[in-house]
């Protein structure tokens, strides 16, 4: 698989965890590229925590208007029965357990679901933006990423920098795995049959948990 | 409340001063009154302390005052859309306060509110709970975070009537709304203003009390 179809591959696994009625926030990057394989029929309520939920695909570019952006900052759409709100309703919906899913990228995440996304001390610091409230408050904690950086592990032990929550992360999706983040470390749920589980293991620095039915992570 | 809130764009910017703390409202610009915010780059007025979701981008909204060396201070949740930001607060020539989005949010809206702080469990176990006070309500851990408040607060509305009730339009309500009510001078951007019973009470989002001066972007 190339970068792009790994991140496809990666977006349809997470889509297929959603369900009908679900509010889901999707950070930027990858887990935006979810919203491309929602269930089919299902009706899911997109939110932006910049103020609105029902968001839609972008526009035209000659419909595109400056007042309706995503948390990215890009031109999107509302679609019928969304609704646009402050930003302190927003992170109500957020912090206050009405968010069944977040779906974000990760630089960091360990066996006990810490979670680091926001910052690299002394090389990068853009913020935490929405990242905390969300990881904090949303029901369930989906991390969508590709399994190692360039070779360096990043489902680790204990996260080395800092963190954007603690405890947090319910699961972690890779072009590797679908795995969950249990009180008893990280069980690897469905594995790529691409790879071999000592593949899995190698790419990871927690120890997987190797339930006996593992099963193929399909799409 | 005085009834005559329509002024000058330059009249409104000049109650800027040095060193003042200004909130202006906005997300990455979708929402930033532009045209206050230009002049404000033109009256080149310094040492502020802006409290402002993020720093946008450099050559959109706020981004601009950051590029023109006006802010001392920041506090905002992103910065990462404005390399100019990362270069001054690395090169120390900027305060940079960084602020999970929900807690800023919360944090203006409790300053309006009159609310002397609140409780909130985003932040615990990182470095966000550095220094502030932890309390423990059932079990849970919470971080103690105080309200904010400002000299002057720069708000985009998209009708205004003259009493200054605002309707918002689209994703722009964002901080606005919020920072309508935390200012003790309140200037809000209309892209047009109405006379006084042309809104619909049903559309107003920020009740016109809050709102201290109306500037007539549309007709700027």
């Amino acid at each position: 698989m190339d970068r792009n179809e790994i991140k496809q591959f990666i977006a349809k696994r997470i889509g297929r965890l959603l369900h009908d009625g679900d509010v889901v926030n999707l950070g930027i990057g990858l887990p935006t590229m979810v919203a491309n394989y929602l269930p089919e029929g299902a009706n899911i309520f997109l939110q932006s925590e910049n103020g609105f939920i029902m968001v839609g695909p972008a526009p035209l570019k000659e419909d595109e208007d400056m007042r309706i952006v995503n948390a990215g900052g890009q031109c999107v759409t509302i679609l019928p029965g969304g609704v646009f709100f402050n930003s302190a309703t927003s992170f109500g919906i957020i912090r206050g357990g009405h968010v069944d899913m977040t779906v974000l990228g990760a630089l960091q995440v360990d066996e006990k679901g810490n979670l680091a996304n926001w910052m690299i001390p002394g090389k990068m610091v853009p913020g935490m933006g929405g990242a905390m409230d969300l990881v904090t408050g949303a029901k369930k904690v989906t991390i969508a990423m590709e399994h190692t950086a360039k070779g360096a592990k990043k489902i680790l032990k204990e996260c080395t920098l800092p963190l954007t929550a603690a405890g947090q992360v319910d699961y972690i999706v890779t072009e590797m795995g679908f795995m969950e983040v249990t009180k008893d470390g990280i069980v690897l749920r469905e594995i790529n049959p691409e790879f071999t589980v000592e593949q899995v293991q190698d790419a990871t620095e927690a120890t997987l948990i190797i339930p006996e039915d593992i099963k193929e992570m399909g799409v | 409340m005085h009834m005559n809130k329509e002024i000058d764009i330059n009249k409104a910017v000049d109650l800027i001063e040095d060193g003042m703390t200004i909130m202006v409202g906005g997300f990455l610009g979708c929402g930033n009154p532009h045209r206050l915010i230009d002049k404000l780059v033109e009256k080149g007025t310094k040492d502020l302390t802006l409290i402002c979701n993020d720093s946008s981008f450099p050559d959109f909204g706020v981004g601009k005052l950051i590029v023109n060396k006006q802010i001392k201070k920041l506090i905002a949740s992103h910065v990462g859309t404005n390399p100019e930001t990362g270069r001054q607060m690395n090169a120390g020539e900027m305060e940079v306060i960084l602020v999970p989005q929900g807690t800023l949010a919360e944090q203006v809206r409790a300053g309006g509110a009159g609310l002397g702080g609140f409780l909130t469990p985003t932040g615990v176990g990182t470095v966000v709970e550095e220094g502030k006070q932890k309390i423990e309500i059932k079990g849970i851990e919470y971080l103690l975070e105080l309200p904010l408040k400002a000299d002057v607060a720069l708000i985009a509305g998209e009708a205004v009537d003259t009493y200054g009730n605002i309707v918002y339009f689209g994703a722009t309500r964002n901080f606005n709304e919020l920072m309508a009510t935390a200012a003790d001078i309140v200037i809000v951007e209309a892209e047009e203003v109405k006379q006084v019973g042309e809104l619909d009470a049903n559309d107003v989002v920020t009740p016109g009390i809050f709102v201290t001066y109306i500037v007539n972007g549309g007709a700027i």
